[in-house]
């Protein structure tokens, strides 16, 4: 399903330093993918594209600063290979850590653990079928810039948003059987490679 | 429709805390520096393993008011322990709004023959194990995440490698048999033939497995995750080593990078003295081994 017209599958990068980075290596591989895991900056070399999955944000961002990640992951942001934030990636992307949002997300939001739910979620591009969003001491979008595009709103707040090739969501797609929020990120990354094919045949 | 305290969110929160440090500590300043290690939740208790060891006495829940202090000092997960079987603690820690309550061996045991029923509470619960059999009972009871029991206080590894490869072999044994043999084997693991089924299937637990009981080092963490553990609690091997925060940034780094020896060997550099550890055959021959407690 995801592959681009070459045929090959896309190889899309899970950032493994500490969160759920293996059930969303389950979920790409479900729609045709090919996860790889990546710890090092290397790692991040020939990815169409990156998940910064869940986890605790301060744990992960501290993680990249001592791998020495934060270059690597700007050249891939930069190169328009799309990324995909959930939950504490939401929080990683946002315009108080690495920028790739113009958002500023609220951690925690939600509250804690007790007060984590589940609830049935109307997103933009996933269809009319509601999708089963799981929150789990979620963040929520406090802020957003014009160029920010909302897919999803809880009581309000939004939950899900688009800028560019970065997508990110408060609720964890991965920890559900339903793959269709990853399945626009897999669109998103293969007309980015499709992009990057024509500039380098132009 | 919104719903709570499904079973999907109380593993999901330990989904989070993969890849993860999950580190004791005794006082609000104590959980700054794990935070600021890089620890992805702590265990608020009022003693470290090490200490409740060498002082005896009974070991009880801590006091509500240093876990309310602890929480607000930091930003990640806070879990906290009750006495196996203390339902009265659960349920104080749970109005606390703490994150996990670990049901644990480590306190002394409030009730000989039963433990806590955790699926009455919404609050998740994690609980140790020395082998499969075990992991699968606390599974029946409504454990949201298992964690080997190893031996606390210690800074010696080898109960917790020895649990990890009961746990982990036991497991795959599992998923050899045939349906059919199934039941007897419940029988045998002494464990609820339903969860049985679950974990033969699926070739693994239906929560995250995590190590505890006895890292000291670096080098104790990745052999651990390199032996199947999903994520490491560390107890007394940061807080009574002689340099605590920069053993703690070592420990996750080395969590992490499990696989990278180069990196373990990094972090392993200039890290002071590791706790002081202790010879199992002397504990046992005491009849001072926590992991016996519980089963």
């Amino acid at each position: 399903m995801a592959a681009s017209a070459a045929g090959t599958p896309l190889r899309v990068g899970v950032l493994a330093l500490q969160g759920d980075f293996e059930a969303h290596a389950k979920t790409l591989r479900l729609l045709g993918a090919e996860p790889r895991e990546v710890r090092v900056p290397g790692d991040l070399e020939e990815l169409d594209a990156l998940v910064i999955p869940g986890g605790e944000s301060t744990t992960i961002g501290k993680l990249i600063s001592s791998a020495g990640l934060e270059p690597a992951l700007r050249a891939h942001h930069e190169a328009g290979r799309p990324i995909l934030g959930t939950c504490a990636g939401l929080i990683v992307c946002d315009a108080d850590h690495l920028g790739f949002l113009d958002v500023t997300a609220k951690r925690n939001a939600f509250g804690r653990q007790l007060q984590s739910f589940e609830a049935d979620l109307e997103v933009g591009g996933v269809g009319d079928e509601p999708l089963r969003a799981v929150f789990i001491r979620a963040p929520w979008v406090e802020r957003h810039g014009p160029e920010v595009e909302v897919l999803a709103s809880y009581e309000g707040r939004p939950v899900a948003v688009r800028e560019g090739t970065v997508l990110a969501c408060a609720f964890h797609p991965e920890l559900t059987d339903d793959p269709r929020f990853h399945a626009i990120f897999m669109a998103m990354t293969t007309s980015a490679r499709e992009r990057a094919g024509e500039e380098v045949g132009r | 429709m919104t719903e709570r305290a499904t079973f999907r969110l109380k593993t999901g929160l330990a989904e989070m805390l993969k890849g993860g440090v999950i580190m004791d500590v005794v006082t609000p300043e104590e959980a700054k520096i794990a935070e600021e290690a890089g620890a992805c939740a702590v265990m608020a208790l009022e003693r470290v393993p090490a200490d409740i060891r060498r002082d005896g006495g009974v070991a009880r829940m801590s006091d509500p008011a240093m876990i309310k202090g602890i929480q607000e000092a930091v930003s990640i997960p806070v879990m906290a322990k009750a006495r196996i079987g203390h339902t009265a603690e659960a349920q104080i820690l749970q109005s606390l709004e703490v994150d996990y309550v670990d049901e644990s061996e480590v306190l002394t045991p409030a009730d000989e023959h039963n433990h806590i029923d955790k699926f009455a509470f919404e609050v998740p619960f994690v609980c140790g194990a020395t082998n499969l059999g075990e992991a699968l009972r606390r599974l029946g009871e409504g454990a949201a995440m298992i964690r080997s029991k190893g031996e606390a206080g210690t800074g010696n590894v080898v109960e917790a490698v020895r649990h990890m490869r009961e746990i982990t072999t036991g497991i795959k044994r599992l998923a050899q048999l045939g349906p059919e043999e199934l039941s007897s084997e419940a029988k045998e693991l002494q464990a609820p033939l339903e969860v049985v089924k679950v974990v033969a299937e699926a070739g693994r637990l239906p929560v995250p497995l995590f190590c505890a009981g006895g890292i000291a080092t670096p080098a104790d963490a990745a052999l651990m995750m390199q032996l199947g553990a999903e994520g490491n609690f560390v107890g007394s091997g940061i807080f009574k080593s002689s340099d605590p925060a920069r053993r703690a940034r070592a420990i996750v780094e080395a969590t992490t990078h499990f696989n990278d020896p180069e990196r373990v060997a990094a972090a392993s550099i200039g890290l002071g003295e590791a706790m002081p550890g202790l010879e199992i055959a002397g504990l046992a021959a005491e009849d001072a081994l926590l992991q016996n407690r519980g089963a």
